[in-house]
């Protein structure tokens, strides 16, 4: 039985892991570390849109944004992914072809996941028919919070192997597994269920350095979502994972984070939570392979800092295209 | 193995590329602001700054860069005798002023406090070696508090000591140490003023410019004068300042040794006196704790202010069965600790406070690596000039060794392992000291059980180096007696009939 190959969970005291995250919000970043940061945070960002009235023409101007979020300057990088709902994964497909920039879709009867397994399960092979890059998945919260640990590992088993099933050549499906933190409440629970995640994506054989498997905070559907101490938990979740196994978990962060400084403090925490962990110089996980951003307004705010950075005015939020 | 970082997304996405991938770093920040310093410095006495009796100045150094930043006077017997003149002069109608308005004086303080913070902060850093984040965030806001706090109880004596009727005790001789200068001076002036005492305060030679910034404050917010008089210099005005017979109090914060002659002096007198020394505290890591909390609660605990903190927690206790695993992550953590320019605002760990403490370090280094235990020091580079030590542990200390006994004053810790509750208990109480002690583990049982059978004046769980002007500070055995703080703190500034 798998659940032998999920570990013990260490505990976690709140009241110190809220202030060793909250230390990274007086980290200073100036002068050529910031644009760094800003550059390296928008090659990371998962540029969503998760809305019942995503149209065809809204996800194709947000995939030519995401492939030049700022045009004329060539030196901006594009955004890691997008980021839809299935049924906009064929319109993605279209537009990105050849970019490079990935196309993530939500799956699993998202953003709830109340649904049965086979209805999820299908959802997920959809997308990866019409051509998903990524997988989102949310996972059981119900089970989870009943302290079912086994239904929620399986469940993620059964994703990961549907991911890892439909590698082929160069394309590699990746997942990213939603523990929706701001459901399980607590910073044990946050942990646990990282564990989870990270162990049954052990057990698919996907994690990768590429980032074949990732633990994602939030829906962004439900409050709080990413706040900076759960992605901290789930940070340290990852770095045991590779202490113990030797592999790398990717992280993201989703929901809530809107401006550029937020964003260079979540880098100052995944440098300072992650570097030196592995026989890599620097922080591997400073990387779009191994850490995103799913925001849809962080964007623009880092793009806005960018063009300070070269004019030394702020532009006004309409000088930059919504999508 | 070391290999490359991941390949930049441009080989991987076409049309953009990002210039960093893994290596990303932090710029230098440094902070901007310039406090306003005068050249030279005299005493503050009787309400104003006066040149010393024998005309003496010291020089105040930078311990970052060993520059110069200021000359200050030198304390002599005369300008101690002056000081505590004006302080008895100005006794009794500071005693008859009505308590509230005595408060106005105190809230005044702590309001101009604020309002300078940064300069202040500043100041503590270019003076005393800390980091700029260090003296900002924990340091000066602290300061400020103490005024708050005891201006709230000057008017409120008598539910503070209900039944008795609390008087000042008189002229109180204040002695503090270079670690937190500004926040030493305002432990120990907030509740004098409060209770109705007025004062002789004298800083550490290594550390006078922001008590004599603090003089500046109480010109400016009209305290009368003699309130509060300053006398720099070193031990010999100390000294002249404890053998004084015009005073009635000493309050002194230091080392055990100087402590030690202190009480023997005092010996007999009927003087009121206080003394909050030195420490070896112990942290206890039980295998039930959360581990990467507690990793930075031992960080907190000893390589905070460089570990020149009387409670630091410069003993560590490990259950065996985490061991490893606690040191691997505490050993990769201090890897991450930013040792440099303390006014850089990315700063983590500053210079050590002066040559003559470095010294002492280093003795200390030396005579540690001769023992039995495996010397462990953090990587990375220190500036050329300045005094640096990075931060360091001794791991399988035995308890015998001088490091697991004597208090270093330094970023230096003793990792020692326990196997049960018994042992670690008997350990931790193993020292002449008892001014703190630190406890991590997630069960709340058993957490309270072990707090109450350490001897120590403060007991953390699950935290570490938690400060706050409501709460009393001091030490058990070695570590003094007389308490900071608080209403226990009180205490030691009145006489109750």
């Amino acid at each position: 039985m798998p659940k032998a190959l999920i570990p013990p969970s260490p505990t976690v005291d709140a009241i110190m892991a809220t202030e060793r995250a909250k230390s990274f919000t007086t980290r200073s970043i100036k002068k050529e570390s910031k644009e760094q940061a800003l550059k390296l945070a928008l090659s990371m960002v998962d540029l969503t849109t998760l809305e019942g009235k995503d149209s065809p023409e809204k996800v194709r101007s947000i995939c030519r944004k995401a492939v030049t979020p700022m045009p004329g300057h060539p030196d901006i990088p594009s955004v890691a992914a997008v980021c839809f709902y299935p049924s906009m994964v064929k319109v993605a497909a279209e537009a990105l072809k050849g970019t490079g920039v990935k196309i993530a879709s939500v799956a699993t009867g998202f953003p709830s996941g109340q649904y049965p397994l086979d209805v999820r399960l299908r959802d997920t092979e959809k997308a990866i028919e019409d051509g998903a890059d990524e997988i989102d998945m949310v996972i059981n919260r119900g089970a989870f919070l009943a302290g079912q640990r086994d239904v929620v590992y399986d469940e993620i088993l059964a994703v990961s192997r549907l991911c890892r099933d439909a590698w082929s050549g160069d394309r590699h499906v990746h997942l990213k597994v939603i523990l929706e933190t701001g459901e399980l409440e607590t910073l044990d629970n946050v942990r646990l269920a990282s564990d989870i995640a990270i162990a049954a994506m052990l057990e698919a054989n996907l994690l990768d350095e590429q980032g074949g498997g990732f633990i994602k905070t939030s829906t962004g559907k439900v409050s709080p979502a990413a706040t900076m101490p759960v992605t901290l938990v789930m940070l340290e979740a990852i770095r045991d994972a590779h202490r113990r196994e030797g592999v790398f978990v990717g992280m993201k962060p989703a929901g809530g984070i809107r401006t550029a400084k937020e964003a260079w403090h979540y880098l100052c925490m995944v440098k300072e939570t992650l570097e030196g962990v592995d026989s890599h110089t620097g922080c591997h996980w400073l990387s779009p392979h191994l850490f995103r951003f799913g925001a849809s307004s962080l964007a623009n705010d880092l793009l806005r800092q960018l063009a300070h950075l070269r004019t030394g005015v702020y532009a006004a939020g309409y000088d930059f295209a919504e999508a | 193995m070391t290999t490359a970082p991941p390949p930049s997304r441009a080989s991987v996405i076409g049309p953009a590329t990002i210039d960093v991938t893994g290596l990303w770093d932090y710029a230098p920040a440094p902070e901007s602001v310039k406090p306003k310093l005068r050249d030279r410095y005299g005493h503050f006495i009787d309400g104003k700054f006066v040149e010393p009796a024998q005309g003496q100045y010291f020089q105040t150094v930078s311990p970052s860069t060993e520059q110069v930043i200021a000359e200050v006077a030198e304390g002599s017997q005369a300008d101690v005798d002056r000081a505590v003149a004006a302080a008895r002069d100005a006794l009794p109608k500071w005693t008859a002023l009505p308590a509230i308005e005595r408060a106005k004086y105190i809230y005044r303080i702590a309001r101009r406090l604020q309002e300078c913070a940064r300069e202040l902060a500043v100041a503590e850093s270019m003076d005393g070696g800390k980091p700029i984040r260090e003296s900002r965030d924990v340091d000066i806001p602290l300061a400020a508090q103490h005024f708050f706090y005891h201006a709230g109880w000057a008017d409120k004596l008598e539910y503070a000591f209900a039944g008795r009727n609390p008087k000042p005790v008189g002229v109180c001789g204040q002695i503090i140490p270079w670690n937190f200068p500004l926040l030493m001076a305002a432990w120990k002036l907030a509740p004098a003023l409060a209770c109705g005492n007025t004062c002789v305060l004298k800083p550490a030679e290594t550390t006078p410019l922001t008590a004599l910034m603090l003089a500046e404050i109480f010109e400016e917010v009209e305290l009368p004068p003699g309130v509060v008089n300053i006398v720099t210099g070193a031990g010999a005005t100390g000294a002249a300042l404890v053998e004084h017979s015009g005073i009635d109090k000493i309050a002194f914060t230091g080392s055990t040794a100087v402590g030690k002659k202190i009480a023997q002096h005092f010996a007999g007198t009927g003087k009121k006196l206080t003394l909050e020394l030195g420490g070896k505290s112990p942290n206890i890591i039980f295998e039930d704790a959360s581990i990467d909390q507690a990793v930075e609660g031992i960080v907190q605990g000893i390589y905070f202010n460089q570990g020149h903190v009387c409670c630091a927690g410069s003993r560590v206790f490990v259950q065996e069965s985490v061991r490893d695993e606690v040191v691997e992550k505490l050993k990769r953590r201090m890897n991450q600790l930013r040792v440099g320019d303390p006014l850089d605002k990315n700063t983590d760990v500053g210079a050590i406070n002066s040559e003559g403490q470095l010294a002492t370090i280093n003795t200390y280094l030396a005579e540690g690596k001769t023992g039995g235990s495996t010397f462990w020091q953090a990587e990375g580079e220190t500036p050329d000039r300045g005094y640096w030590c990075k931060p360091c542990l001794f791991d399988n200390v035995q308890p015998s060794e001088v490091i697991a006994r004597e208090e270093i004053f330094g970023p230096v810790l003793a990792v020692m392992t326990f196997r049960t509750p018994a042992e670690a208990i008997e350990r931790a109480n193993n020292t002449p000291y008892g001014l703190a002690a630190g406890v991590w583990t997630d069960k709340g049982s058993k957490i309270f059980e072990i707090a109450s059978k350490l001897k120590a004046g403060v007991v953390w769980l699950n935290t570490y180096n938690k400060f706050d002007a409501a709460s009393p500070f001091g030490g058990f055995k070695e570590s003094g007696f007389g308490r900071e703080g608080g209403l226990h703190g009180l205490r030691a500034y009145t006489r109750l009939s």
